[in-house]
């Protein structure tokens, strides 16, 4: 385990260390987004606008933390999307059923809750499964749920003060960034502070090591993948609050722009390395590339197109910065 | 699982067995339907069934290759849209072009993308699930950039062109042909041929294969180029099947493929998959599709049906391995 932690954040300190961090790398890329945005743009580069912005994006944002620990465990959860489209559709069909309106939201997030715990679950249960195929089948699944309980409808007519969530602000700061905020902060003590947070890199350099050395590794397992399921219905509330009403057919392909930001933000595929900072400023330099990309009348499949450009781009610079160092270790 | 030394091999494989599993869950489920819906094993539907199924199959077959090698590819779905779409404006453009050469347009643009993904994860060894990721995005993304966002319809395609997929050969239909065709080449190839054993050993153990000589690179390369190339061909048959090409296109059909192939016990985890067994899962995909609005369950129960058939034939998949492991140890013990 010392080991772990000295190869994964106790380098030696130097200032030359410091600023050769990935993250700066993304901080000048943010930069650059900015610059460019207001060339486009002379009101892009106000204070209001530039927090107002995030509310349009942030909202599959909050995938990003628990998606991060799944990577670092050198998982990968493809049914991210599906949940949230299963959580909201059942939290918008039961209030239309009568069920008070926070109740329905406590539903929203239990239904995401016991979807990623089953992912969990099924993965702890029978190790010999590939996450992905898991993950795929329950991708599946969770969708072909909200489409028998649904159909082809649409369903909504929240209460009025339903639609704060993701319009609101306090303060003048959007209510969902504010939400975002105190998640990053959870997830960054949770992930950095914690023995939880260190098993979870443990397990992605070596998950058999990690077993034998007494971790359990399957409530490890389990409580990231239940995680991922539960911050999906986090999404699920604000994307339906923004939306105001909700479809099967909901956040389709949300799990590539999340591993897209995750991989992005420095986090190795490969498992074991990464931090919490990298798809935080990741997130805000997707949202604000496609933000402006809109500004600029540019249509939406380049902006497809530059986004999966961007996933191949981050994971080969990630394996050149990675790769003499786990050699290192290999030694 | 390697394949044991022929001395070694009792009556049935553990394979063999969960095929002929398989091969009986098929059945019943036919028989089932059968009694529901009369019309479900008349001549025309199984027609109508196997065309449906050809093209799920072609692809089927380069996705094992992809999967035995440890691999997968998401992006197939994407390149079917794009070759489709950029045969059919080229159809679109040049009404007299020989319908073979649009089979053949749509197999090198297919696999040049193929390649692509090939050189990121056989050269780059960038995550196979991650490089095709980002390619599926790309793809899709050029497919509506070609194609400006219009569609192209059936009445700007050439008769030739269409009868591609609704021509008769032998009194079979022309996708049937080209499935069974793709199926024969595959199985002499993978069982008969130098290359395709290597692919496969590759998959099972790749340090070992390394260890031995073989170029792991360049097969795992080869298995992502044939993944590229038959969703190519697969791209054109769609078009021609039915008869317009869209941005959307097959989006999402990789999940399907994949789903056949995990039914045909294609192993996620490398080294195992087998002709008969792709066969058996295609078919059986085929028959969910074909077999559920027959007997009057809701299409929105479709998507759910199905992927509860994947994980149920998964999770047994597993069960049943672990019991072949036990006994062998226990036979070891005594």
């Amino acid at each position: 385990m010392s080991d772990v932690r000295k190869i994964s954040i106790e380098k030696e300190w130097s200032w030359k260390g410091f600023f050769l961090q990935w993250e700066w790398l993304l901080v000048l890329v943010l930069i650059v987004v900015f610059l460019v945005n207001s060339l486009i743009s002379p009101y892009f580069l106000t204070l209001s606008s530039l927090i107002q912005t995030p509310s349009t994006f942030l909202d599959k944002a909050f995938i990003v933390f628990p998606m991060t620990m799944v990577i670092i465990l050198g998982r990968i959860d493809i049914s991210v999307g599906s949940t949230v489209a299963l959580s909201a559709v059942v939290m918008a069909v039961s209030y239309n059923a009568g069920v008070p309106m926070p109740v329905a939201m406590i539903i929203c997030l239990l239904v995401g809750t016991i979807g990623g715990g089953l992912n969990g679950l099924l993965l702890t249960q029978f190790k010999e499964l590939s996450h992905v195929i898991v993950t795929l089948a329950s991708m599946i699944i969770y969708r072909g749920i909200a489409y028998i309980i649904l159909g082809d409808q649409a369903s909504g007519g929240f209460p009025d003060w339903y639609s704060f969530l993701g319009w609101g602000s306090i303060a003048g700061i959007p209510f969902i960034l504010i939400v975002f905020a105190v998640a990053a902060v959870i997830f960054g003590l949770v992930l950095h502070k914690t023995r939880f947070g260190r098993s979870v890199y443990g397990m992605g350099f070596n998950s058999t090591t990690c077993e034998y050395s007494g971790l359990r590794t399957d409530r490890v397992t389990l409580i990231v993948f239940t995680l991922a399921g539960l911050m999906s219905a986090v999404t699920a509330l604000f994307l339906t609050s923004r939306m105001g009403s909700t479809r099967p057919n909901v956040a389709t392909g949300y799990e590539l722009e999340v591993i897209t930001m995750v991989a992005l933000g420095g986090v190795s595929t490969s498992g074991g390395i990464g931090k919490i900072g990298g798809p935080i400023l990741a997130v805000f330099i997707i949202g604000y590339l496609s933000y402006g990309m809109g500004l600029a009348n540019i249509q939406a499949p380049v902006v497809l197109v530059v986004i999966g450009l961007l996933l191949i781009v981050s994971v080969l610079a990630m394996k050149f910065r990675v790769s003499p160092k786990k050699r290192k270790l290999a030694m | 699982m390697p394949e044991k030394p022929l001395n070694q091999r009792k009556f049935l494989q553990p394979e063999q067995l969960r095929e002929l599993g398989l091969l009986l869950f098929i059945l019943a489920i036919g028989l089932a339907v059968q009694l529901r819906n009369p019309v479900f094993l008349s001549i025309s539907n199984i027609t109508s069934l196997f065309t449906n199924t050809a093209i799920l199959g072609i692809l089927a077959v380069g996705m094992m290759l992809v999967l035995v090698t440890r691999g997968i590819d998401l992006s197939i779905g994407a390149i079917i849209a794009f070759t489709g779409m950029v045969t059919a404006l080229t159809v679109a453009r040049f009404p007299g072009l020989p319908p073979f050469v649009a089979i053949l347009e749509g197999i090198i643009i297919g696999m040049v993308f193929g390649a692509l993904s090939g050189i990121l994860v056989a050269r780059l060894d960038v995550l196979p699930i991650i490089a095709t990721l980002g390619m599926m995005n790309v793809v899709r993304g050029l497919t509506y950039v070609v194609s400006g966002g219009q569609w192209v319809s059936s009445y700007q395609m050439s008769d030739g062109f269409k009868a591609i997929a609704t021509g008769k050969l032998f009194g079979i239909n022309n996708l049937i042909v080209i499935a069974i065709v793709v199926y024969i080449v595959a199985a002499y190839y993978i069982r008969h041929t130098r290359v395709g054993r290597r692919i496969y050993a590759v998959g099972s153990n790749p340090e070992a294969a390394e260890i031995s000589g073989l170029p792991r690179r360049r097969l795992i390369f080869l298995a992502y180029l044939i993944m590229g190339g038959l969703s190519g061909l697969a791209g054109v048959l769609w078009v021609a099947k039915f008869a317009s090409a869209q941005g959307n296109t097959a989006i999402g059909y990789e999940l399907n493929v994949i789903a056949a192939c995990i039914l045909g016990g294609v192993s996620i985890s490398g080294g195992v998959g087998r002709i008969f067994g792709l066969i058996l899962g295609t078919v059986l995909l085929g028959i969910l599709n074909n077999a559920l609005p027959l007997i009057n369950v809701s299409p929105f129960w479709q998507m759910g049906i199905q992927g509860l058939v994947i994980l149920a034939a998964v999770i047994t998949n597993v069960l049943v391995r672990r019991n072949t492991e036990r006994d062998a140890l226990r036979r070891r013990a005594i």
